[in-house]
């Protein structure tokens, strides 16, 4: 083939693509989430599609590297993307992420003020990022293993539990489970060869690292675990949903919680339907259903969470006064500092092998 | 001067039938691999938005810490131990297949052989994590027929991953061997035979020698792989299945930092380079 005729083919490969992917039409809402994460939900999609006439067009990421890359390099495609409020500066302060009109979201007023309030997604006055969801990772115990539940984070180099203890996969979750297990605060962790050492003496303990909701729960429905580090949420799912013996404990020494917000991308195209995305979003109505149907963490919005039953462990457990005194949000990361906690982290799995 | 108007009217002709393989190679292999060889000098990636600039930091960070080569080295093993295995299992089996049964049983043998090659890759591991775990298939059978008590819990080691990454592999060597072995023709092992050659002797002085091209090409089809294996060691490891291919999985998804990663994946690249090319005067010998 002359090379003239390839550039020719690549051109016009490379200008289908993106006529593809930029076919983005004005009655369209295009949201970027993680998969499986409530946004992608097919009853939840068709309720908002009849009730506004947007049709909802999901994409996907695996890590927040790649949402804020997709981003960058997809302009004006989006017009919703959720965010962690930890990535929310960095959103930010790469231009990607637009002011959002808080007075078009009826439901915004019932977010919880804390939440709304959080310097994380106000900037200037300015909102950045309508709260969402917020969870924690904590402990969760296989029921069949222990008389009753552990009260302290200790349980996990209980030698009692050796080979049967999980942790995630994850560089920073592991260094801010070994920050709250030192006692110090995961956000500004000062004594960094104490949670080396700490998380050096829990490896022998682990049986494997679990990277998804899925590896946890068939794990402890096979009974091979007693205890590991899990989200509340998928704790909540695997008891309610999956009919499992698992158990959520919030350690007396704390837990690491998120809080995940919605942000509307720089240059999206249907910022009307985007405000009544996120509305649907924050809604009582969606949120009962889904943590009825599903299983999800806890809602930002307070009516949301008043609207479960009584004894639901979203409002339960999750809104136990005594829990909101010990829990840590995660504030944002450098990207030095997630590449020395994976260097810690990669060089513990190393030294265990 | 006819010789070469012939050959090159030959390659004039052949050219249709080469074009579309050679257009996908460079398509479909040659132009991403040399955008990742790009990315390997770079600092941060150009799709990130951020200024970048060239480097060789990539490539240094290997060699400024000890555990990449601590884990390169722990890959080449695994892929010594999975390679040497294969050829313990296969090559007996591709014998048989080849010289012992002939027509129906012979074609039903193959299929089982290939059967488990044409299922994906990733549902082989997870039936094997059903197999293996303590309380799994493996553990409750030998349990019921076995009058002692054994806890079998191979789930989560070193030993799994073997087993994981044999079985998935073992199919190539079969038919590898299997291809050689066949064209070997009877009548030299009789003629061995005849001349008071025990049978080991014919194997090793017949068979071995003529049937090793594809006993090179199977360990060199597994070998390689199995040193960059992320997914076996992963789900079947547990918490000693970090290898060097699980690292460059992590630079890749967890933390987005492809340079580093592509760098490290060029690493290993010529690394099993180097070992192909210290091996094949020995293997051509050989073979």
């Amino acid at each position: 083939m002359r090379m003239p005729d390839l550039t020719a083919l690549l051109t016009a490969t490379a200008v289908f693509t993106s006529a593809l992917t930029f076919a983005a039409k004005a009655d369209e809402v295009h949201v970027l989430n993680w998969k499986g994460y409530g946004t992608d939900e097919p009853w939840a999609v068709e309720a908002f599609e009849k009730a506004t006439g947007n049709k909802v067009v999901n994409d996907f990421f695996n890590s927040e590297q790649e949402m804020l890359t997709k981003i960058r390099t997809n302009p004006g495609l989006y017009d919703v993307v959720m965010i962690n409020a930890a990535f929310n500066d960095q959103a930010m302060d790469g231009k990607l992420i637009q002011p959002i009109d808080t007075s078009k979201l009826p439901n915004y007023a019932d977010i919880s003020k804390d939440k709304a309030g959080s310097p994380m997604l106000v900037h200037d006055g300015k909102v950045y990022g309508v709260p969402w969801v917020w969870g924690l990772t904590a402990l969760a115990i296989n029921d069949k293993s222990f008389d009753k539940p552990p009260t302290s984070i200790a349980a996990m180099w209980d030698a009692a539990h050796k080979g049967r203890v999980v942790i995630r996969d994850d560089a920073v979750e592991a260094v801010q489970f070994g920050a709250i297990a030192t006692g110090q605060n995961i956000n500004d962790i000062k004594d960094m060869d104490a949670v080396k050492t700490k998380l050096t003496s829990l490896m022998p303990q682990i049986k494997t690292f679990w990277s998804s909701e899925n590896d946890w729960n068939q794990m402890v429905a096979s009974n091979q675990i007693d205890i590991g580090t899990y989200w509340s949420g998928s704790a909540d799912r695997a008891k309610t949903h999956f009919k499992l013996p698992v158990s959520l404990v919030v350690p007396q020494e704390g837990a690491v919680a998120w809080l995940d917000a919605f942000s509307i991308p720089v240059g999206a195209k249907n910022v009307a339907g985007a405000e009544a995305f996120i509305n649907y979003m924050i809604d009582p109505k969606f949120y009962v259903e889904w943590v009825t149907k599903v299983g999800a963490p806890v809602s930002a919005n307070t009516k949301a969470v008043e609207a479960l039953p009584e004894d639901a462990f979203n409002r339960k457990v999750m809104g136990d006064p005594e829990v909101a005194k010990r829990i840590q949000f995660q504030a944002p990361i450098t990207d030095a500092q997630r590449e020395a906690y994976l260097a810690l982290w990669q060089q513990l799995k190393v030294d265990v092998k | 001067m006819a010789a070469a108007t012939a050959s090159r009217s030959g390659l004039r002709s052949a050219l249709p039938l080469l074009a579309p393989a050679y257009l996908w190679l460079t398509v479909a292999i040659f132009l991403p691999l040399s955008a990742m060889v790009f990315f390997s000098f770079m600092t941060e990636l150009p799709l990130s938005g951020k200024p970048w600039t060239f480097t060789l930091g990539n490539y240094a960070a290997f060699f400024s810490q000890s555990l990449y080569l601590t884990l390169l080295l722990a890959s080449l093993r695994l892929g010594l131990e999975v390679t040497l295995w294969c050829i313990v299992i296969g090559y007996p089996a591709a014998y048989v297949l080849a010289k012992v049964l002939k027509g129906r049983s012979r074609e039903a043998i193959f299929l089982l052989v290939i059967l488990p090659f044409w299922s994906n890759g990733l549902v082989r591991i997870f039936s094997w994590a059903m197999v293996l775990r303590e309380g799994g298939i493996l553990d409750t059978a030998l349990n019921a027929v076995l009058p002692f008590k054994i806890n079998i819990d191979l789930m989560y080691s070193y030993p799994a991953v073997i087993i994981g990454l044999v079985h998935s592999y073992v199919p190539y060597m079969v038919l590898t061997c299997y291809l050689t072995l066949q064209a070997i023709d009877d009548s030299l092992i009789e003629a061995g035979r005849s001349l008071g050659a025990s049978r080991l002797q014919v194997l090793k002085r017949v068979i071995i020698p003529l049937s090793m091209p594809g006993l090179v090409a199977g360990a060199a089809l597994i070998f390689v792989p199995v040193v960059g294996s992320f997914m076996e060691p992963r789900i079947l490891g547990g918490r000693t299945g970090t290898f060097y291919g699980t690292v460059i999985e992590d630079q890749f998804v967890a933390v987005f930092n492809w340079p580093l990663g592509a760098a490290l994946s060029f690493i290993l690249l010529a690394v099993v380079l180097v070992i192909l090319a210290a091996a094949s005067p020995v293997l051509k010998r050989e073979a």
